[in-house]
């Protein structure tokens, strides 16, 4: 590991200009991705400035009926929030469907929407990675890439994005704060990651050096009733193959509204747009889950090894709406 | 800006003060096992997967090979050295070694620093991947051997001492029921 130094920062403003425009200065919060990404070389910062201290732990009610979430609360803290468990249940399971109990103690929601790809060609340093290393090349197209994109990957790299949180946050419409140098900003989460295009390295929307404040919730009623499922290769503690944030709200049989989002088929969390345009309107049924579930994955560019991933997008969306479906029966 | 690679940091473990000069590269895993000879928790898989190294900081039970230990300075830190009363053993550590929850014992401190760490989110109220319906009305998630494995999920034994380890992890709940001692405090921010 590269030598660095360290500044703990005491405010929002003294850590920007502790960063300053340091191209090899990095934030440091809970450190569970960025620590590991600096043994194995993947990072190599000249110097961190410590977040952790600063005052954006709290998670409040907005005037809107929305919720303010700090970028330092844990993952913990999230997902255990009563208010988050109560308006917005999809997120305390997608957050708690993630990672084990010391890294969620750990871990903070700016980080947690920062953190790198999985892909094991882009966290070993002795292999191509167009991510890594722009230009250098991209082994995992004729490789080990079984658990990669599915949607929206290019040529250069087809790595997918890991939170289980973003995906939830993608699907309640959340906008990113963040603060520069120059004064504060807001990105919706669906813009805050860039697509792959040939710039994979080009991974967020954010300006330099900024450095995320907090995520703010709007208002959104039909997540009262809401469910984040996700499929991995064992029952716990495990990256996604695939997974689904979705809320359903039926009325008089047929679908009022509508909100759904996958997880671990791109580089982003995906908002799955096209099928909620299937859903909303039509009768509450199985048909209909069907139908919107082949609209959405009718884009899907499946690798060699990997197209599973399109018939298992497809049966999880239909098995969770139609869950949720029930449940909204009783 | 002057660029500094060390410092000399104070940190609290296990309720004693301890003053040394780290790197800054130094995790405050080795900064435990090399420097302090607290050589209870232990080195597994250096990348926050195994547990074997968990330690409490502020009550929270965390990974010290993820975090550097310029960055736990303020912080107080509980170690496996730390958490019996004298020479009374920890009801965890008690329950671990009436039900023979270990084999080899090297995944042990961290086995049982995480299930100090983890009755205490239950006992705060937090949910788990396990407990089905997540919202405050649905009521507090008993305690049951499938939460009590999917709350355990990151600490792995590699000797496979899973089926003893969730009976002592469940021993020790019924313990602290009954005594309501022996877990630190609830957590503050879940417990609304």
């Amino acid at each position: 590991m590269r030598e660095f130094d360290y500044r703990r920062a005491s405010d929002v403003s003294g850590a920007v200009a502790l960063l300053g425009d340091d191209p090899d200065a990095r934030y440091l919060a809970g450190g569970t991705n960025l620590v590991d990404l600096m043994k194995s070389g993947v990072e190599r910062p000249g110097r961190l400035v410590d977040v952790r201290e600063l005052p954006l732990d709290r998670i409040e009610s907005a005037p809107d009926g929305g919720l303010r979430i700090g970028a330092t609360v844990t993952n913990s803290d999230l997902a255990a929030h009563p208010d988050v468990r109560s308006r917005y249940p999809m997120l305390t399971q997608a957050v708690l469907a993630g990672a084990s109990g010391q890294l969620r103690n750990m871990a903070t929601v700016g980080g947690n929407l920062l953190q790198r790809t999985r892909c094991a060609y882009f966290t070993d340093t002795t292999k191509p990675c167009n991510r890594r290393a722009p230009g250098s090349g991209c082994p995992a197209r004729s490789g080990e890439h079984h658990n990669h994109a599915i949607l929206g990957a290019s040529e250069t790299c087809v790595a997918v994005h890991p939170s289980d949180m973003a995906v939830a946050l993608a699907a309640l419409d959340a906008v990113v704060h963040y603060e520069t140098a120059d004064g504060q900003g807001e990105l919706p989460l669906d813009q805050l990651y860039l697509p792959v295009a040939d710039t994979p390295h080009r991974e967020t929307a954010l300006p330099t050096g900024a450095l995320i404040t907090g995520v703010f919730l709007p208002p959104v009623p039909v997540a009262a009733r809401s469910r984040y499922r996700k499929v991995r290769e064992r029952a716990s503690y495990a990256f996604a193959i695939g997974s689904v944030a979705a809320a359903l709200d039926i009325r008089d049989g047929a679908v009022h509204d509508a909100r759904l989002a996958f997880g671990a088929v791109a580089s982003r969390p995906w908002r799955a747009r096209t099928a909620e345009r299937t859903l909303i309107g039509a009768p509450a049924t199985a048909e209909t889950y069907a139908a919107a579930a082949a609209a959405e994955l009718a884009a899907a560019r499946p690798l060699p090894h990997n197209g599973y991933k399109v018939t298992l997008m497809h049966n999880l969306t239909v098995a969770v709406l139609s869950e949720l479906a029930e449940e909204a029966a009783l | 800006m002057g660029l500094a690679t060390s410092s000399v940091i104070t940190l609290h473990i296990n309720g004693e003060k301890h003053t040394l000069p780290v790197d800054h590269r130094t995790t405050l895993l080795d900064a435990l096992r090399e420097r302090l000879d607290l050589t209870g928790t232990k080195k597994g898989c250096d990348q926050g997967q195994c547990g074997a190294c968990t330690v409490l900081v502020d009550g929270h039970r965390t990974v010290a090979c993820l975090q550097l230990a310029v960055a736990a300075e303020g912080r107080e830190i509980t170690t496996i050295e730390g958490v019996a009363d004298g020479d009374r053993l920890h009801p965890v550590q008690q329950a671990f070694i009436d039900l023979d929850g270990y084999q080899c014992g090297y995944c042990t401190p961290g086995q049982i620093c995480s299930a100090i760490g983890m009755l205490a989110e239950h006992a705060a109220g937090w949910p788990s991947a396990a407990s089905g319906d997540v919202r405050p009305a649905a009521g507090p998630t008993p305690l049951t051997p499938e939460e009590i494995r999917e709350r355990m999920s990151g600490n792995l034994c590699r000797c496979s001492a899973y089926t003893s380890i969730v009976e002592a992890v469940a021993r020790a709940a019924e313990a602290d029921a009954s005594s309501a001692a022996g877990v630190p405090e609830p957590l503050g921010e879940a417990a609304a």
